[in-house]
This record gives C-alpha cells, structure tokens and sequence, in this order.
C-alpha cells in the first residue's frame, strides 16, 4: 500500500498512542515518544514494523506517542492511520492484511 | 442451537469500543457480558478506527468468560455491514442490532451475520444475535421480533431513545417504562428468549439503581444493561437466589430426575405436587446460584 | 558484594561510603552505641534576642562555608519555600561543596537544580526526590551521592552522628523571637513539627525562619527555645495552597474501590482485626478508600481502634471524630481536615524519632498491627520499589515504607497489577527499597498474595472469599497482558543509595542511560 495523503489516528490518552503516518522517502521512517520505552520499546517497534509489513506499507515515516498501549492497540491505531491514509472504510481485509 | 443462546446474562456492561483504557481488562469486574459499542458512544469521525480497535481486541484480549457482544450501528447509517463484518472476523459471540423495528431489520442483520461467517470462516451460527428496542413500534412488535430468527438470544429495552418517542422522558420512577417493560418481558417468554432492561444513568444514585433492579428482576427479566462497573455487583446481589429457593430447586431437580428415570409421571416435594414445568426453572435457579458464587452442592 | 536482598553492591562504594551491605532487618537489634551530642553555644546574656535580619547575616554568624551539611523538613510539602530561600542565599554567597540533608525534596525544590549543576550542592540526603532535581541526579549532575533515607533511618543516622548537621533550617508557622516554635497558626499551618524535631537535638546549629512571629512565650511549643540558636522572620516561608489541600474526594474509580475492598476484606478476616488494634495508611486513592470501608467495618462489628499514625488525612481524623479510635499519633498532615484534627486532645504529635527511628528504644512503627502502603514495582521475593521510576530515574520517596513494614505485624502493599503498561507485579524490582522480608501481602485489582514466609495469614485466610493467587502467578498474569518488560539499562556511574533503615545499603542507583533500539 502507499502512504496517499498524511493521516493520523488515536489519542493521548492513557493506554491508548497516537500515530501519525506521512509518505516517506524511499523506506520505513520511525519515531517513538513513549514514558515505557526502556521496557517496551523494542517490542512496539516490532509490532509496528510487522504491522507496517502485513498491510505491505514499505515508504511511510510512521510516528508514534504512546501512553502505554499494548500491542492490540498500537496495531489498531497504525492500521486506523494507513486506512484513513487511502480512503478505505470498506470491505477491509480483516483476518488478511489486518491482522494479529 | 447454539447452547450459548441461555447462558447466563445479568448484567451486560456498555464499553466505547474505540477507548483502550476500557476495554483492555472490564473482566476483573466480572459482568456476565460486555457490549462493545461502535454506536453512539463512538463519534461519527472516529466509527472506522473504532472497528481496528474492536477488531484486536477481540483478537487479543482474553476476556476470561465474559461473552463479547458486539453493538453496530443502526441499519440507517452506512456503517453496520462493515460493523458486522469486522465483529464476526475479530470473533465476536453476539451482535447487538440497535432501534429494532421488526422481524425484517433482524432478518437483514442476520444474513449479514451469515455471509460474515462464511466469509471469515467461522462456524456456522457461532453468532448470536440481540435486539434493542427503542421505539414504540418495536415494542408493540416485540413477539414478532423474538420470533424472528434462532440466532436471536434475546430483547434488550433502551430506554431513553424509547420514552423520547413515547414523548415522555426518564423519570427515574420508572413509570414511564411500566407498559413497555410489561409487554417486552411477555413478548421474550412466550417466544423463549431473554430479556434484558435498560441503562440506569445516574451513577450517584445508588439506591434507586438498586430500586430499580428489584423492580426489574421481579417482573422477570433475565438481566440489566449496565453503564459502570460500580452497578455491578448490586445487580449480582439481587439475582442471586435464596437459600430456600435453592434449596427447594435442587429438590424439584433431584425429584423430577429421580421419578423420570424410573419412570414415575408424578412428582411431590416437601408434600406439594409439582409438575415438569417447574423443572427448568429450577435448573436456572440453581445455574444462578452457582454463578453467584452461593451454590455448594453437587447438580 | 551480596546483601541480604540479593543485590550486588559493589566494593568501591562500600569503601566511599564506610558503609556494610544490608544484612537483615533484625540484624542491628539489641545494637549498643553512644549518641552523638551537638556543638552547643550557651546563651547567658539576658539582653536581646535571637533574631537575626536575614538569612544572608545568619548564615554569616553561623559561620557557613565550604562543604557544610545544612538541613531542612518537608512539612510545607509541594508549599515549601525556605530550601529555595536558603540555598539562594548560599549560592550567592559563593559557597561550594554543600551537602542537603533534607527530611524530603519534592518539585518545589526544582529551583535548586543550577546549585546542583555549578557545585554549589554536591551530596543530597533526602527520603527522596521528585521532579528535576530527580532527573539531574540521575543524569548524573550530582558531583557527589544521593543518599535515599527513610524516615527513621534519617534519624537514626544525625542520632548516631553517622550524618553531622551544621545548620538545620526549621521553617516555623509560628515562633517567638527566642525560638519557640509551633507548627500550628500563621500563615503556613501545618500542624506538626515532627521531622524537624530531631534536626533541632542534633545540628550543630539551628535557626527558625518564620513568617509568624508572635509573642514570647509561643508556648507550649513544638520545637523548644532551649534547642535554637537564631530566628530570621521573612515574608512567606510556604504557600498555604500547596502545604494543606482540602481533603481528597473518595475515590468513584471502581478499580481502586474493589482493591479497598479486598484490603479490607483481608484486614477484618486477619487475626490482628480484633478491639484495640492499630492502624496507618497513605494517601493514594485505594489506601484512603479502604480507611473509609474499615471505618464501616468497625462500626459493624462493634470493633475499636486504640491508635493510628500518620501521614494523616480525613478518613483517619474521622475515625476520631466518630469516636472510633481512641487516639492518633501524628507525624504529618496532608490535608486541612488533618491540620485541623492536631487540636484535639486524643491528636498527639509525635517526632519522626518517636514514629520510627530503628536505633532508639523502640519506636511506634513497632507496634502497629496494620499498614496500607503503595509501591512503584513488587517482585516475586515481596521487595519493594517506591523510589526510582520504570524510567530509570529517581522519582519518588521512601518516606516511612521501610520503617513501618518492618514494624508492622501485617504490612500490606496495594498496586494496580499494570500501572498503565509497567507491570507493578515483576521478576526483580529495578531498585529495592522495602525487603520483601518486611513484606506480607501484596493486593491488586487482579488478585491478592501473601508472603510464603507468612504461613500463618496463608492458614488464617484459607476459607476466606478473595481472590488469592500466588505472587508469581500474578507476575504472569501481568506478563501475559503487557508483555515482560525489558530492564531499564543504566550506565556504570552510581548516582545514588537506597540506605537501609540500619544505616547498611539496600541498593544502588546508577546514572541512566539513553534509550536505543537493539538491532535487528
């Protein structure tokens, strides 16, 4: 998929992130501003970037604050963001490019 | 059939579907069910990120028990298909169809239901159906609505979008409900299906809340909607069974299996004549009070 | 070397400080020591008074210079203004290389963060620290150590002579001009003067700033004229909005309800719950509501109280008023309603020596039945952390933790299983500061553990409704949700120590270290 128009998704509030993607220049762009990093940061780029792949998004600078959201949420909130960033609100994938 | 379909629901708690911090554990208050809701409480802008959050949730989070029924938006909104398509793909246990008017929306719902299922490769009738009623004229079609479809596990009243139509308003006497509350509960036993009241609002009320449960449960509804986990406990406490009801109900049920298997037709506890008719509601009795934690026995 | 909690104190900062590693939390009991006395200057000369014109002159006729201890109290709290007034006046002074040996340090004191990056400030005793200074410590700006006390330990290091004071500060609400302090009236009321007590027996000096001068004899006083050298009177010492709120509303979080409630649950079924217990607990949401459910309880069975202690709040001086406890002994008051409370008769106020000095002759802490205490992080051995934060800096406070789950029959820790996506129920705790040892029960909003060396609460809870699970099951539970979490990484430098109550190290705090990806 490619990154269409900027988008974002998700709030500032607790357990929940907010991302924002952009169309990125030539490969994946990733930011991270997160109060649980030294514990869970790894792991929330990790999901990040496998989400990124499901929805085969490979140019997109994806920038995440997050305020302790598990990994169920970070997915939703990139995935809210790319949809949004194309337009589609129907006939989503679920179970295929979106996915656990 | 289903054999969620009568399971156990006294409380269903509304959760905003698209807010992390609430659906990430409701469990650890232990409500029968939740209702995921991508209706009213989701704001317009915000119905598809709601779905991506739904969806994982569903996905990931292990509820521990509670049934996970899902709320869609209201079939004159362009959203319940994709609704019903991602609840069914995240797995849910029920759909919850909003301002329910006849046995037609329910229809129209369900073969989405089975399309969603056959297309996220779910088990044909793993998804039960409710409907909420929030109109005159879905109450005076309750029966019909409860007829409607197997899937359908039951009726749950709204009441505030129902007393708007009724052009009257919450009172908090529930006055204003007695006729539709009346009628939905008649409607649901006579098509043996559930029935579940609606949402009581003021939260600093405590004592007609429970007020209002007691009315509630004695008029014979399976259960309450509920808008916060401090409403919870309050509604487990009043549909818990005595201790005589329980005791007489495990006596109706060792009675009438005794008397069955040796082919007896006529049963008698504590000197009374009862008949088979009693015997399902003394298993529910019973199914009760193990959920409330007050059963020790061994049925 | 290895300390009783497991932790590897290594031996350059064993032979900085002089210090042995934590081998117990009986291990000093029956100790035998002499007390250190201050340097004490005789007043014979009738004429005069003790009041000086500035904080600038005292210092002078205190003879400040470089490398002096100068102490403070942290009653005024997030109100406090005299550490900010003095360590201003040092600074400009021109003078080097002060050690701050505070009761506490809250954000109040961010102000002093430059003294601390231009060596004005080098070492920091505090139970804790909050805010920036929190962050320039462990970033490392601090030349010298932060030494974390806890309440009792504070004291029983200036009683022993282990910490020597050159000037302790003593901010006054209301004091005469020959010294006699009250922590009630005036401006800054509030209502106790516990900390500050046993600064004025052991420094060598002792001035009293207030903004309340009032007649001699400014009696019956808290802090006598006998133990203080000079008064200073400035403008405001505190800002009563921030020293004294209105009493917190009870919680409606229903998270923090249940969690009182399976305190509560926990405290009646417990053999200790019995007429003539006793009681302290803190002011989070969850501590404070499960006072109001004990209270309920109490009337209940027809169960009384015979003191609590404090760190008091409303629900606590309720008790009093509802005649339900015979008396309270009080350390600190942490809203107005409990400011109020120190004017009735059964309301005693003690020192922080009385309330928790290890090294005296028994202490309050000791006696106490029940505590309710809150904790950053738990691990599977029941240590505690309540000082640095899962960022890897120091952010909070031992306060009393240490001192009253030692005393404490039943000590009883309350944590939210995820505090936000931190799991509070962990394999190791980034920092001990509380021995599991000390530890008995811990409470979440996911299920309860006891201790395994508390086989008689195990015994005694066994028919009890509540949902008991063993510490590391509620470790993966917490794990199962969030994730286990990666530790915080630190760099070599060590910034600061958790001093055990004995005096012996708990712990290091080392510099942090700037967060990277791993590769992939």
């Amino acid at each position: 998929m490619e990154i269409k128009k900027p988008a974002a998704a998700g709030t500032l509030e607790s357990s929940d992130c907010q991302v924002t993607v952009e169309a990125g220049s030539g490969g994946i762009e990733f930011s991270l501003d997160s109060a649980v990093i030294n514990q869970y940061g790894n792991q929330i780029r990790k999901v990040a970037f496998d989400t990124l792949k499901n929805l085969g998004v490979n140019n997109v600078r994806l920038t995440i604050v997050d305020k302790g959201a598990l990994d169920c949420t970070i997915r939703a909130r990139i995935e809210a963001a790319v949809y949004r960033s194309v337009g589609q609100t129907e006939n989503l994938p679920w179970g295929g490019a979106i996915r656990s | 059939m289903n054999p969620n379909k009568k399971r156990l629901r006294r409380t269903m708690m509304f959760l905003n579907a698209q807010k992390p911090g609430l659906i990430k554990d409701p469990y650890i208050y232990k409500p029968d069910s939740i209702m995921l809701d991508l209706e009213d409480a989701v704001a317009e802008n915000q119905k598809d990120a709601a779905r991506f959050s739904l969806y994982h949730a569903l996905r990931s989070i292990d509820y521990r028990g509670c049934e996970r029924v899902v709320r869609i938006n209201g079939l004159d909104t362009p959203y319940w298909q994709e609704d019903i398509r991602c609840a069914v793909a995240g797995g849910c246990d029920a759909v919850r169809i909003p301002k329910t008017e006849s046995a037609k929306d329910v229809k129209t719902v369900e073969n989405a239901v089975v399309q969603a299922e056959k297309d996220f490769r779910r088990e044909e009738g793993s998804v039960l159906i409710m409907a909420a009623i929030e109109s005159a004229r879905g109450v005076m079609r309750a029966l019909d609505i409860c007829e409607s479809s197997e899937r359908l596990f039951g009726i749950a009243l709204s009441g505030g979008d129902y007393t708007k139509d009724l052009q009257t308003h919450i009172t908090g006497t529930g006055v204003e409900l007695m006729g539709a509350r009346q009628n939905m509960v008649i409607a649901a036993r006579a098509a043996g299906v559930q029935c579940f009241d609606t949402v009581y609002t003021d939260l600093d009320d405590m004592e007609g809340f429970r007020q209002d449960v007691e009315t509630i449960h004695l008029m014979g509804f399976d259960g309450k909607s509920i808008i916060n986990p401090r409403q919870i406990d309050i509604v487990h406490e009043i549909f818990t069974p005595s201790q005589k009801d329980i005791i007489f109900a495990e006596k109706v049920v060792r009675e009438i299996d005794d008397k069955k298997a040796k082919g007896i037709g006529v049963f008698t506890v504590d000197g009374k004549m009862i008949d088979i008719a009693f015997y399902d509601g003394a298993k529910r009795t019973i199914e009760l009070a193990k959920a409330s934690g007050v059963y020790k026995g061994d049925l | 070397m290895i300390n009783a909690v497991g932790r590897d104190i290594p031996e350059e900062i064993l032979k900085r400080t002089g210090k042995e590693v934590f081998q117990g939390v009986h291990h000093f009991d029956g100790h035998v020591y002499r007390k250190h006395g201050p340097l004490t200057q005789a007043v014979i000369n009738s004429e005069g008074s003790k009041l000086v014109d500035s904080i600038h002159d005292v210092l002078i006729k205190c003879g400040i210079k470089d490398g002096m201890t100068v102490s403070f109290h942290h009653h005024f709290r997030e109100g406090d203004l005299v550490v900010n007034m003095v360590m201003e006046e040092i600074h400009r002074m021109g003078i080097k290389d002060i050690t701050i040996c505070a009761s506490s340090l809250g954000k109040a004191h961010d102000p002093i963060v430059p003294y601390i990056e231009d060596g004005t400030i080098t070492n920091i005793y505090s139970s804790g620290v909050r805010g920036k200074i929190g962050e320039a410590i462990s970033n490392g700006k601090l030349k010298g150590l932060a030494v974390m006390q806890s309440h009792g330990g504070r004291v029983r290091s200036l009683v022993t002579g282990e910490k020597q004071v050159d000037i302790a500060f003593i901010g006054a609400p209301t004091c005469d001009d020959y010294g006699n302090c009250r922590g009630i009236g005036g401006k800054s009321n509030c209502g106790v003067l516990s900390y500050a007590m046993v600064d004025s027996l052991h420094a060598n000096r002792v001035v009293a700033i207030t903004d309340c001068l009032v007649p001699f004899p400014n009696f019956p006083a808290h802090i006598s004229m006998t133990r203080v050298d000079y008064v200073v009177v400035v403008d405001a010492i505190g800002d009563p909005e921030k020293i004294a709120t209105g009493a917190a509303k009870p919680t409606t979080d229903q998270r923090k309800l249940m969690m009182a409630d399976y305190c509560t649950k926990f405290v009646v079924n417990s053999p200790y719950f019995k007429d003539g217990f006793s009681y302290q607990t803190g002011v989070g949401g969850a501590s404070i509501a499960s006072t109001i459910s004990l209270a309920r309880e109490m009337k209940e069975r027809n169960i009384r109280m015979r003191f609590g202690v404090g760190g008091l709040t409303k629900p606590m001086c309720d008790l009093l008023i509802n005649d339900q406890v015979d008396c309270l002994l009080d350390t600190q008051d942490f809203d107005l309603d409990a400011v109020e409370s120190v004017k009735d008769l059964r309301h005693y106020r003690i020192s922080a020596g009385q309330y928790a000095d290890p090294f005296n002759k028994g202490a309050v802490v000791n006696k106490l039945d029940f505590v309710i205490l809150a904790a950053l992080e738990v691990d599977v051995n029941f240590n505690c952390n309540v000082v640095v934060g899962s960022d890897g800096v120091i952010t909070g406070a031992q306060g009393g933790h240490p001192d009253t789950a030692a005393g404490a029959k039943c000590a009883i820790v309350i944590a939210p299983l995820l505090q936000g996506r931190i799991p509070a129920v962990c394999t190791e705790v980034t920092t001990v500061t509380t021995p599991g040892e000390s530890v008995d029960v811990v409470i979440t909003d996911y299920g309860i553990a006891i201790n395994p060396r508390r086989q008689d609460l195990i015994e005694a809870m066994k028919d009890v409704d509540l949902p008991f699970k063993t510490i590391e099951e509620l470790r993966n539970i917490a794990y199962s949700i969030a994730g286990e979490p990666e530790k915080v990484e630190f760099q070599d430098r060590i910034v600061g120590i958790i001093e055990s109550r004995d005096g012996t190290i708990m712990d290091v705090v080392r510099q942090i270290k700037p967060f990277e990806f791993s590769e992939e």
